[in-house]
């Protein structure tokens, strides 16, 4: 059974190097996309964290700034 | 008209939405994959290649359904000056150039075993190969140009100069002969060459790479907002 899966007839190669660039190029772009992401919310932190009280209470009236604090867990 | 499109209101849905849709498309790629792989049969033609097309065709599909969506948001943004658009067709291109490059490289893996041949210069992969590099530019263009109004006027350009290739893709194979088969399937009639039992499988892994395309799109959303947000924080 696991042999047959594996060599499909023959055309084992071709079939699970389909299958195996699609999951790499998934993972690849799923990690580099998560990368950028917790990226910009590492540097909206650092920012936010060096406002003075009065610009961050500004800042914070924001519903979208609430959000994104929310949703960065190192602030 | 575009109230619903305003950015702190979509923020509160996108920035939670990711998690979901990641545990979602997980379990639908196990399903897709065992189906793929496993229990679905093999063609009495082309024998176990004919698996290749489980992760050929959802992507190529979802390659030309999101340069179209790109096509008509970047649209959107020129015509209605939202910018909100142009964040959303930006974020929608990435996935839709990786999903182009995997139906080229899937279809190139089984060109060799059924037709002989790595590539071949025909209508079909040749418009493919022209939406990638149509792909390619608008996600240049957007690293290239530093000016706003500049980025949107040239990226509107690029993707109305490119959806003009899908219909083009998708009639290659009615319009000239060409090494690649015709469409198997088509959505607007119950007339279809493929069997339930390869169908099924086929529409699993579809609505995989439809949710994978849907959390790339949601993370790159965030991504861009979160960019906009620190350039407001600049300015206080």
């Amino acid at each position: 059974m696991i042999n047959e899966i594996i060599s499909m007839n023959g055309y084992g190669a071709y079939v699970w190097l389909a299958f195996l660039f699609t999951l790499i190029s998934f993972i690849t772009l799923y990690f580099v996309t998560k990368l950028q992401l917790s990226k910009e919310q590492k540097r909206f932190a650092s920012k936010f964290g060096s406002l003075n009280i009065e610009k961050a209470r500004t800042a914070r009236s924001q519903n979208i700034i609430r959000e994104i604090l929310s949703n960065t867990s190192n602030i | 008209m575009f109230k619903s499109f305003e950015p702190n209101k979509i923020f509160a849905i996108t920035s939670k939405a990711p998690k979901y849709v990641l545990l979602l498309f997980i379990v639908v790629l196990t399903i897709g994959l065992t189906e793929a792989l496993v229990l679905s049969p093999e063609d009495y033609k082309q024998s176990d290649a004919v698996r290749i097309m489980y992760v050929h065709v959802p992507a190529a599909w979802i390659s030309l359904g999101i340069f179209s969506s790109l096509a008509l948001f970047s649209v959107g943004s020129f015509v209605f000056k939202n910018k909100n658009f142009s964040l959303i067709a930006k974020s929608l291109a990435p996935s839709g150039f990786v999903f182009n490059i995997i139906a080229l490289v899937t279809g190139s893996i089984w060109g060799k075993p059924t037709w002989g041949t790595w590539w071949a210069w025909d209508a079909r992969i040749t418009s493919m190969l022209i939406l990638a590099l149509f792909y390619g530019m608008y996600l240049l263009a957007w690293r290239i140009y530093e000016d706003k109004e500049q980025v949107i006027k040239v990226t509107s350009l690029i993707a109305i100069l490119g959806v003009v290739n899908v219909p083009i893709i998708k009639f290659s194979v009615d319009w000239w002969n060409t090494l690649h088969q015709p469409a198997s399937i088509n959505i607007l009639s119950t007339n279809t060459a493929i069997h339930a039992s390869m169908l099924i499988p086929l529409g699993i892994m579809t609505a995989a790479f439809a949710l994978f395309s849907l959390l790339i799109f949601l993370m790159k959303y965030n991504t861009e907002l979160i960019k906009v947000k620190n350039k407001g924080l600049d300015r206080l």
